[in-house]
């Protein structure tokens, strides 16, 4: 079943094409890959998506039905989760609380039962430090629950990052360029717990790397963009050979 | 209940009631001069409008200067009621004396009213950011200033005559009232997403929070509460006019919630405290004043730009961990 589709998706920012006729669709269940060269236009596919940007033309179909045009909290209500090329937590507050407000959608109390402190807020906050903790457990950052957010090291600050969007509860993850700035080894940790959660939670996963390596090595389809428009796609084997790929990657063969 | 009821609100409350206590009696029995008392009063609407603009421009990151123009709606609209409809209402008041409760009818009247006011001015101008929200509610703050001043029924420039029917008590209990709403409003899940919006608005819209709703419900909650304070000083002060409440007012409160911190509840109530007394030891100098309250701010800015007490509180954790997980005061 198809969770997420694009027909003719386009941008316009004055008189550039950032993304043009943009086409892709992802089944449940399954690890997408996004790649292309700087500038492509990757990070606009994802804000297109996610309702940061209006597209200038074109749908978006999740689960059936047209997000384009809906507000970012309204796209992420209905499913959809992202993380940040450059991270952008709650700096200033605990790792738990990040958490938390990813929840916040999700709430139990109103209004009401905060101001006067009725039996409601109490069960409602008490779900809340239930859930926080053990999403953290799994994304091991239990440890570091009251540590304020800007004070961790990078690698755990990207790890809170995805575990707030976990948060979030989507049923499909958008990830960019979650690896940015680590070393190989926090790379393959984080690929390893890309993989885990999303058969943990039967999660549909599209993501940005820039690492040709990485996507190739858990993507089971890629998708190429290039100056806004899909180059090519299939599975990692095809896109690796595709001599289109490597021409927008590394210019052309020289005659 | 057990929530409630910890160690650490139960000292809260007794401290608050034995200092009650001490201060109504020197109050009745006249021990306290009259200055001081007229101080007292202030310290508590000062409280009350610090801590509300703290939740707009502290917690939610919105820089608001029109908070003296909520605050004069609501002194207008209880003076509305307690003197030109008084008339009207008292006899439907089946008391030997209703002057208690036209009060309360203009408080929360005012109140209401300054929250709507709020509602309305926050729908359109909170899509501004920064200094553009900034310049709109100050324009705001002018605007309700000149209606008042070119209303005859309220008396133009010269305002109205309001009898004194405020006391301690009204004061003090409605200003703690307020602080522990506020409070309470921002340690929950509804203060948390506010709290997102200062940190990062993006990130909150992309974690499901609806900014603009969380936007207005702070700025309306300021505005009610900061009318709410107008509605005690206009039954307290016997005079208002327009001009007492200028950008001036405005700035005054400001001033406060920056000395605090932005983003502290127990830091804007001490601003408010050192701000009431600092106007008071200038009480003879005023022309020096302002001058005292620049020089304040900028050697605060210099030496501690996050405000006395940053984005943290004072609190009696210190006294044992006892009940300390569910309140954050």
């Amino acid at each position: 079943m198809e969770l997420l589709k694009t027909e003719k998706l386009s941008k316009v920012f004055g008189g550039l094409k950032a993304v043009a006729d943009f086409e892709i669709y992802l089944n449940q269940g399954e690890l997408v890959g996004l790649i292309g060269p700087n500038g492509a236009g990757k990070t606009t596919v994802f804000n297109l998506l996610t309702g940061v940007y209006e597209p200038s033309e074109g749908v978006i179909l999740f689960e059936g039905k047209n997000v384009a045009g809906l507000k970012p909290y309204q796209v992420t209500q209905r499913g959809m989760a992202r993380t940040f090329q450059n991270i952008r937590l709650f700096s200033d507050l605990s790792v738990k609380d990040n958490v938390k407000i990813a929840y916040h959608q999700h709430t139990s109390y109103g209004v009401a039962s905060a101001i006067f402190r009725l039996p409601g807020f109490y069960r409602g906050e008490k779900e809340f430090e239930d859930k926080a903790q053990e999403l953290l457990k799994i994304f091991k950052l239990d440890d570091k629950r009251d540590e304020i957010a800007k004070n961790l090291p990078y690698g755990e600050q990207r790890r809170l990052e995805i575990a707030r969007a976990m948060a979030a509860q989507p049923k499909l993850l958008l990830l960019d360029e979650p690896a940015a700035g680590m070393n190989p080894q926090e790379t393959h940790e984080l690929m390893e717990m890309i993989s885990w959660i999303r058969k943990e939670f039967n999660l549909t996963i599209l993501l940005i790397e820039h690492d040709m390596s990485l996507v190739m090595g858990v993507c089971e389809r890629i998708y190429v963009l290039d100056y806004g428009t899909i180059i090519a796609d299939g599975a990692p084997a095809e896109i690796k050979a595709n001599p289109k790929v490597i021409e927008a990657y590394l210019g052309e063969e020289v005659h | 209940m057990r929530n409630i009821l910890t160690s650490k609100n139960i000292l809260i409350t007794a401290i608050l009631l034995a200092f009650f206590a001490a201060t109504q009696f020197a109050i009745s029995q006249a021990i306290l001069p009259p200055f001081f008392t007229l101080n007292l009063m202030l310290i508590c609407i000062y409280i009350i409008l610090s801590v509300s603009l703290n939740l707009i421009n502290g917690f939610t990151g919105q820089f608001s200067i029109g908070h003296a123009g909520f605050m004069s709606v609501g002194a207008y609209f209880s003076a509305i009621i307690t003197v030109k409809l008084a008339p009207k209402i008292a006899p439907l008041i089946p008391l030997a004396d209703p002057k208690p409760v036209l009060l309360l009818i203009g408080l929360i009247l005012g109140a209401i009213i300054a929250g709507l006011t709020g509602f309305l001015i926050g729908l359109p101008t909170l899509r501004l950011k920064g200094d553009y929200l900034a310049i709109a509610t100050l324009g705001f703050g002018e605007i309700v200033r000149i209606v008042f001043l070119n209303s005859d029924y309220l008396g133009r420039a010269s305002g109205l005559i309001v009898p004194k029917s405020a006391s301690w008590p009204w004061f003090f209990f409605i200003m703690v009232i307020s602080v522990i709403i506020i409070k309470n409003f921002v340690t929950s899940t509804h203060g948390r997403a506010c709290i997102s919006i200062r940190e990062n608005e993006i990130a909150a819209e992309a974690m499901g929070i609806n900014t603009t709703r969380y936007k207005v419900m702070a700025f309306s909650i300021g505005a009610l509460f900061a009318g709410l304070a107008g509605g005690l000083y206009a039954n307290y002060m016997f005079i208002i006019q327009p001009m007492t409440f200028g950008f001036l007012k405005s700035f005054d409160i400001l001033v406060m919630v920056v000395l605090g911190g932005m983003g502290s509840i127990t830091g804007s109530i001490v601003g408010a405290i050192m701000m009431t007394f600092i106007s008071a030891a200038l009480a003879d100098y005023p022309q020096w004043r302002l001058v005292i309250t620049a020089v304040l701010l900028v050697v605060m800015m210099l030496f501690r730009p996050q405000g006395l007490l940053g984005n943290k509180e004072l609190s009696l954790n210190f006294l044992g961990k006892k009940g300390g997980r569910n309140g954050a005061a």
